[in-house]
């Protein structure tokens, strides 16, 4: 797995990016569309390619390259543009921080610490997932107790199983997908447990990760106990009430030897907060303008680090115009600033872009906080979107055309979605 | 071959009295029932060096507190484990609560407590901004400290290994029987012959006395859970924030961790087995509850990780430290709060009864203090940094990124003794933080793996049966 080759490194970039997950690779294509010449990939791991390489079913680049990929053959096929791009890639390297002026310091076992000044830097530095103590679930404290991500990597990139017998609490994707590969792999999923009163994961996983093995799925379920001493050997799980509280005298045990939570992801902000970035309080990422430049001049973000996606296509296509507004920050061509900040109104959770500009075509990304059938998505007065169905697992994403906005003059403006009848 | 003395239980307690002993020409062995020392109650606590005024002068853990307390510096000045003296204030919330401090002031004082001073509510909300408005006045003490109480097991005994202690984990002592003159401890791994023994078996120190017929006294366990916050909240307080006791608990607190971080408890409930360290809904929401009337600022939505630990509470809510009617054997019970602070103090006492028991104590010369400096990567200068990295470049690659723990922290830590994932964690805190192992876990099994020899199957959480994974063919 390790690369053979590791590339001279220079004293300056025009642009650099950190992670080199599918958002990172999309910039650095962005970023050469717009004209960057020298472009640095830092990634942490073994090998760039990011949580691609342990997703190893089907479902990938669908809108992208228009035909259906597995995470690795996704992963490959980015890696080889870049390649061929000319895109220095480095891997087991580390950012240990960016300074004001974009002097960038990594460091890596092969090339020890350096510090590398970046004409733009894109922050691509993925989620990681939420654990137990985020959800502080009562019990002991054994092992097989594990994220979803975790078992995934274990099993698909290692070899190894995590256990025989599962419980999965939540219904995030990654869950729902280890649902199937442990039932593939021989383990016996004993049930899905989520506390909302709807399914956190998309529907096609669902159907075809749980409906398509008899997995049963409890919604407004939870987690009430762990149990066990040095091995999980049981869960209670509980309906709950209206306040998420599980009624205890309703649950029931079942014993098990591993419980994979599937909570949700967070993004990774360790960097975004130690330059100091404004950061939204529902996304948990930085606040980014339509150009996704970061509250700090020259700082771009994208991908999960900026917002949750569920579909990797949506982050090649936001971290690729991201890496295209990096490139020409690096270049030195700047774009008129955004003169109209998105307020998530009734019933939505977030938007981003935060801001936009009337002057330009813009795609919003953006989640609403709870099912909802035949409904519209407004922008203020000025544009509406019909949607059959919308769902918290699922973006939303509404393109703004600037004709929509030539009547606007305010410069903030509310995003709300209304139940049609 | 016969040992001068045998201690059972490596907590804070036996490391503590196995390090003081290896001072001397002795033959010493540590018996330890987990894989990993400290994995009693003495990594579950609250970390503090109690700055010696609440409990009541008259009572032994009243005079080994303070006693304990003076002793930390020159102990982290020899190994280094993580130790700092911030300080804590007790926060009268009330304004009939202001007697309390008062008496509490002077409680320390006849223990001879130094620097304690009474604070204003706007002195109080000057020097701690993010208590409550509600806060009436407060006193500062500034001998409470501050330390990592597992990596202060591991250095005492890594210590006392280096000076000649020898070590026997994952072996319980299970029966205690005499020949002639010598202590003989039958234990799972075979019989270890003794002049003296130490008993330091914390909460089954009770089941130790009975094995040797040398006490009849039990031990209750009384729980306590903890919960650690997200690095975020750092600095939200500076000192240990205490709310006025009560007769059972010195109540919930809010510590700032000597690495920064913030954690919050403990709870204080009797429990019937001494394996109970669940965490509760319960206990939850009265952490919780009770922090925000302090400090507002705290949410259990910040909460990261959670634990609990059992404090070995005897019926006199005392410590019982002393030789038993059984000649040669000594007892250390009921070492619950404040035993971490008092663990140096301990020790020097028992040395004091060994003596007196007829133990012949010859100094050693060639005893050496300290340990060999270990690397901890995150603590280090930017320029500190680059030079380690340049001379070995396995602390140039980042294998915790939350807590920023390299590879060649987590290679010393195993070569020094981890054996498991969770002896890896509370030597390097690589799995300590936001993520809590999400993402090294892995990469530190692979580690282990490698440095031990061992298949990745057989590397386990925290000894027994806490495995972590299976070939995939196995059990199918
Ligand atoms: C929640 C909580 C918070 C606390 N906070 C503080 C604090 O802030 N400051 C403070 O000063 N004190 C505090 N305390 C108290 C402190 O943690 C204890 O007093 C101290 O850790 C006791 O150490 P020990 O070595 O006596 O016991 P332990 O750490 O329990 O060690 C006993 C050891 O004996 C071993 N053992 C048992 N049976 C056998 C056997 N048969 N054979 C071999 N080995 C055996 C066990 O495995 C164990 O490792 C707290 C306690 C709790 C529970």
């Amino acid at each position: 797995m390790r690369k053979l080759t590791s590339p001279q490194l220079k004293s300056s970039y025009d642009v650099i990016i950190v992670g080199g997950g599918p958002a990172g690779l999309a910039a650095a294509i962005g970023a050469k569309e717009a004209g960057a010449e020298s472009i640095l990939i830092v990634d942490r791991e073994q090998k760039a390619g990011g949580i691609l390489w342990q997703c190893i079913h089907p479902g990938f680049g669908l809108h992208h390259f228009k035909e259906e990929l597995t995470g690795p053959e996704y992963a490959q096929r980015f890696l080889k543009q870049v390649e061929e791009e000319g895109v220095a890639v480095i891997s087991d390297a580390y950012v240990l921080d960016i300074d004001k002026e974009r002097q960038v310091t990594l460091m890596s076992s092969v090339y020890g610490m350096h510090s590398i000044k970046a004409g733009a830097v894109v922050l691509a530095m993925g989620a990681r997932e939420r654990t137990r103590g985020a959800i502080h679930t009562p019990g002991t404290r054994p092992s097989g107790v594990l994220t979803a991500g975790l078992a995934q990597k274990l099993v698909n990139m290692l070899g190894y199983m995590p256990g025989r017998r599962i419980v999965i609490l939540g219904s995030g994707d990654i869950g729902l997908i280890m649902a199937r590969r442990m039932t593939l792999e021989g383990a016996e999923v004993l049930g899905v447990f989520e506390i909302m009163p709807y399914a956190n994961g998309l529907n096609r996983n669902i159907v075809q990760c749980l409906h398509d093995f008899d997995i049963p799925l409890h919604l407004s379920h939870t987690v009430a106990q762990i149990h066990g001493q040095e091995r999980i050997n049981a869960v209670t799980v509980a309906p709950v009430d209206d306040k998420l509280n599980p009624i205890a005298d309703k649950g029931w045990e079942i014993p098990c030897d591993t419980l994979l939570l599937a909570i949700g992801l967070i993004p990774e902000n360790e960097l975004s907060r130690q330059l100091n970035l404004r950061l939204d309080p529902v996304t948990n990422g930085p606040i980014v303008n339509s150009a996704m430049e970061t509250s700090m001049d020259g700082v771009f973000a994208c991908g999960n680090v900026v917002h949750i996606h569920d579909l990797v296509d949506f982050v090649t296509q936001e971290a690729l115009s991201a890496g295209r507004n990096a490139g020409e920050y690096a270049l030195g061509q700047r774009r008129p600033g955004d003169n109209i900040r998105l307020v998530p109104g009734n019933g939505v959770s977030y938007c981003v872009p935060h801001t936009i500009s009337t002057h330009q075509t813009h795609t919003v990304y953006m989640r609403v906080r709870k099912p909802h059938e035949r409904c519209s998505i407004t922008f203020g007065e000025v544009y509406e979107k019909k949607l059959r169905y919308a769902f918290p697992a699922e973006m939303i994403t509404v393109t703004l055309k600037p004709e929509f906005l030539e009547t606007f003059h305010g410069d903030a403006l509310v995003v709300d979605v209304h139940d049609r009848e | 071959m016969v040992y001068d003395v045998a201690i059972i239980g490596g907590g804070i307690t036996g490391s503590a009295i196995a390090r003081e002993l290896m001072r001397y020409r002795l033959r010493v062995i540590l018996i330890e029932k987990e894989c990993e020392i400290g994995a009693g109650t003495s990594k579950a606590n609250s970390g503090i060096i109690h700055a010696g005024h609440h409990s009541r002068s008259g009572t032994l853990k009243g005079r080994l507190e303070w006693a304990g307390n003076q002793m930390w510096d020159e102990l982290h000045a020899d190994l280094d484990f993580g130790f700092r003296r911030g300080g804590e204030l007790t926060v009268a919330m009330k304004p009939d609560q202001v007697a309390d401090l008062h008496e509490l002031k002077a409680n320390g004082e006849a223990k001879g407590v130094t620097g304690l001073e009474l604070w204003d509510k706007e002195r109080t909300l000057k020097e701690e901004p993010n208590l409550s408005s509600d806060v009436v006045a407060s006193l500062y003490a500034p001998t409470s400290g501050i330390i990592n109480p597992y990596e202060a097991c591991y250095s005492l005994i890594d210590n006392a290994v280096r000076n000649g202690l020898e070590l026997s984990l994952e072996n319980a002592v299970i029966g205690i029987e005499w020949q002639d003159d010598v202590i003989m401890l039958n234990t799972r791994k075979g019989r270890i012959a003794t002049r003296y023994c130490v008993n330091a078996a914390g909460l089954f120190s009770d089941e130790i006395a009975a094995m040797a017929g040398a006490g009849n006294f039990t031990i209750r366990p009384r729980k306590g859970e903890e919960y650690l916050l997200d690095k975020r909240l750092m600095g939200i307080v500076r000192h240990t924030i205490f709310p006025l006791a009560t007769a059972e608990s010195k109540g919930i607190l809010v510590i700032p961790t000597f690495d920064g971080t913030i954690m919050v408890g403990p709870t204080a409930q009797f429990v019937d087995s001494k394996y109970d360290r669940t965490t509760s809904a319960a206990g939850f929401n009265e952490v919780f509850d009770s922090v925000r009337t302090l400090v507002p600022g705290i949410s259990p939505r910040d909460c990261i990780a959670q634990f609990a630990g059992l404090r070995a509470v005897l019926e006199s809510e005392d410590f019982l430290i002393g030789p038993s009617s059984v000649r040669g054997f000594i007892n250390v019970a009921g070492i619950q709060s404040p035993g971490l602070t008092a663990a140096p103090a301990i020790a020097k006492l028992i040395v004091e009864i060994l003596a007196d028991e007829g133990l012949q104590l010859e100094h050693k010369e060639n005893f050496m203090a300290q340990n060999p400096k270990r690397v901890r990567f995150a603590a280090l200068s930017r320029r500190e940094q680059m030079r380690l990295v340049a001379a070995n470049p396995s602390y140039g690659r980042i294998v915790c990124r939350c807590e920023l723990v390299t590879e060649g922290e987590i290679v010393d830590a195993i070569r020094a003794g981890a054996r498991t994932l969770d002896g890896v964690k509370f030597r390097t805190r690589a799995g300590m933080g936001r993520c809590q192992g999400g993402f090294c876990s892995a990469r530190v099994m692979e580690l282990l793996s490698r440095e031990l020899n061992v298949p990745f199957t057989a590397i386990t959480k925290r000894g027994g049966k806490s495995w972590i994974v299976t070939d995939r063919e196995e059990r199918g």
